[in-house]
């Protein structure tokens, strides 16, 4: 049963150097202007707004968008999971009545900006859980994600055998796909197997290849009903089932009695659930890569292989474009851009309109996008073609 | 003493509330866990009621100081200014004899030593004249 359609999209470009010369705010309005107008919509039309967790307020948004009724805002505090769940609210949200035309913008300049690795450590305890990250991490040199989310790593390395190279196939394969997107900041730089392995260690076993890129942008999508789609006059891409989770305990990533638990453990299936369809059905997913290993995790955790066959399961170019089940066909937060995951929302909405160019995954009539955040909060949407 | 490295100085707790008395503990040379009067089970990090039964009841009970290594990873690359002249350098999630785990430091091991399962027990480091951390060095199994 469809929930509520995504009917337009924007991004901006990513780049690093010499970044993208707008502010923090214009950034993201940029992307949210031209996800408007793909809507075929007026930005006075757009009555909520659900903002990226301190990345700005529903109010600004608004102001200079020229909404006539903004009269529905939220922000789902969990961190880069928010964008995938905000698309379960802003669902929810259109079909009580609460507002008719949604925006979700996200974007930074996590590069010529304050740096996306110095914003956790800035102000750690703007983050859910993160006086306890204070009091009990930070003191320790505990203090950053991908140091946070490695330990979970190494631990399934020694359960489950997992390898360094089959991390390596994660980071190969965004790299591949990064080359056939013209708005992937490492479009035109291979990566091999070898030169991963080459990187210099961040946070054993994260190399520097294990983590997301540091990049300027911003992207946006619009979600209203699909009554409201129709008479948009574009194929909407259609909301199956959406849902978001937190482990227990959400606010500390040391103490779960199940340490490979994350919120997608709980939401994938309910989201599966909701949609009707299972795994097995989908024919590409965006998985949420701040770091390798977490797409192995959310891989297993949303039941595209057994808990401890993700290892395997990313060899042999099973997550390739023209693989079983492509992965990040963009590039994702590895090789195109981090965009906060509302980039994997945007390409995923791109392969099921069949716009998605070289890298088109042939035939894609239902996707999925998942978010990861803070201490391993999750979200999943699954999507499916007009 | 190696509070200052870099000029930058490392991050502490703040001495306030349940972390004040956890650290209160620590400057005493004690480990203690909160365990629930009713359920009898133990919790970190600390928490207002046991998420186990919801009781409210509990009580700072010592630690027998001892436990295993769970995971770590090893910091080859400072994502805090405090730290770049202590990398590598390994946090450490210990799994305590009593149940629950805590992200600490072994003092007496360079982080290629480091097993899974390798039995170390607690020891108390001042970080400077306010606040102690409780670290581990390598124990008898």
């Amino acid at each position: 049963m469809d929930e509520a359609c995504i009917v337009g999209i924007g991004e901006t470009a990513y780049v690093r150097k010499p970044g993208s010369g707008l502010s923090a705010l214009g950034i993201q309005l940029q992307a949210a202007v031209r996800a408007i107008e793909d809507a075929g919509l007026e930005g006075s039309q757009i009555d909520g707004i659900m903002p990226f967790p301190n990345l700005g307020h529903a109010e600004s948004f608004a102001a200079n968008l020229g909404c006539e009724n903004l009269r529905f805002q939220s922000i789902v505090w969990m961190g880069g999971a928010a964008p995938v769940a905000s698309l379960r609210v802003a669902g929810a949200a259109v079909q009580q009545g609460l507002a008719d035309y949604v925006l979700i913008p996200a974007g930074w300049n996590g590069y010529s900006g304050s740096r996306a690795r110095q914003t956790v450590a800035e102000d750690v305890s703007s983050l859910p859980g993160g006086a306890i990250a204070r009091d009990f991490y930070l003191p320790f040199g505990f203090t950053a994600p991908p140091q946070w989310y490695s330990v979970m790593a190494r631990r399934h390395m020694h359960e489950f055998g997992t390898r360094p190279e089959q991390l390596g196939c994660i980071a190969v394969a965004m790299r591949k796909h990064a080359q056939r997107n013209p708005n992937a900041v490492m479009k035109g730089r291979a990566m091999t197997l070898e030169d991963y392995m080459a990187s210099p260690m961040l946070a054993d076993p994260y190399r520097l290849f294990d983590c997301c890129l540091e990049t300027d942008g911003a992207a946006a999508v619009v979600v209203t009903t699909p009554e409201r789609a129709r008479d948009l006059g574009k194929e909407p891409v259609f909301i199956m089932g959406a849902a978001s989770g937190q482990p227990r305990p959400a606010d500390e990533i040391t103490n779960r009695k199940d340490i490979f638990q994350t919120g997608l453990s709980l939401a994938a299936p309910e989201a599966f659930g909701r949609a009707g369809v299972s795994p097995g059905d989908v024919d590409f997913a965006q998985i949420y890569d701040c770091f390798t290993f977490e797409v192995l995790q959310q891989l297993e955790e949303a039941g595209f292989c057994k808990r401890g066959e993700g290892g395997a399961f990313v060899e042999g170019g099973r997550i390739e474009l023209g693989g079983e089940l492509p992965v990040n066909t963009h590039g994702g937060l590895l090789s195109e851009a981090h965009v906060l995951g509302m980039n994997h929302i945007v390409e995923a909405v791109r392969q099921l309109r069949g716009d998605a160019g070289e890298r088109q995954v042939a035939d894609a009539e239902i996707g999925v996008v998942t978010g990861w955040g803070d201490f391993g909060d999750g979200s999943i949407a699954i999507l499916r073609r007009a | 003493m190696n509070q200052v490295e870099t000029g930058i100085p490392k991050p502490l707790p703040v001495l306030e509330g349940l972390a004040g008395e956890f650290y209160g503990y620590c400057k005493n040379g004690e480990l203690r866990f909160q365990r629930c009067r009713d359920c009898r089970s133990w919790r970190h990090v600390p928490r207002e009621m046991c998420a186990e039964c919801g009781s409210w009841e509990w009580e700072w009970e010592r630690s027998s100081g001892r436990g295993r290594v769970f995971t770590w990873t090893v910091v080859a690359r400072a994502l805090h200014p405090a730290f770049q002249e202590a990398c590598p350098y390994a946090p450490v999630v210990i799994e305590m004899e009593e149940g629950v785990r805590i992200l600490s430091q072994v003092t007496d091991c360079s982080p290629d030593e480091l097993e899974i399962d390798m039995a170390v027990e607690v020891v108390f480091e001042d970080a400077n004249e306010d606040v102690t951390l409780p670290k581990f060095r390598r124990g008898t199994s």
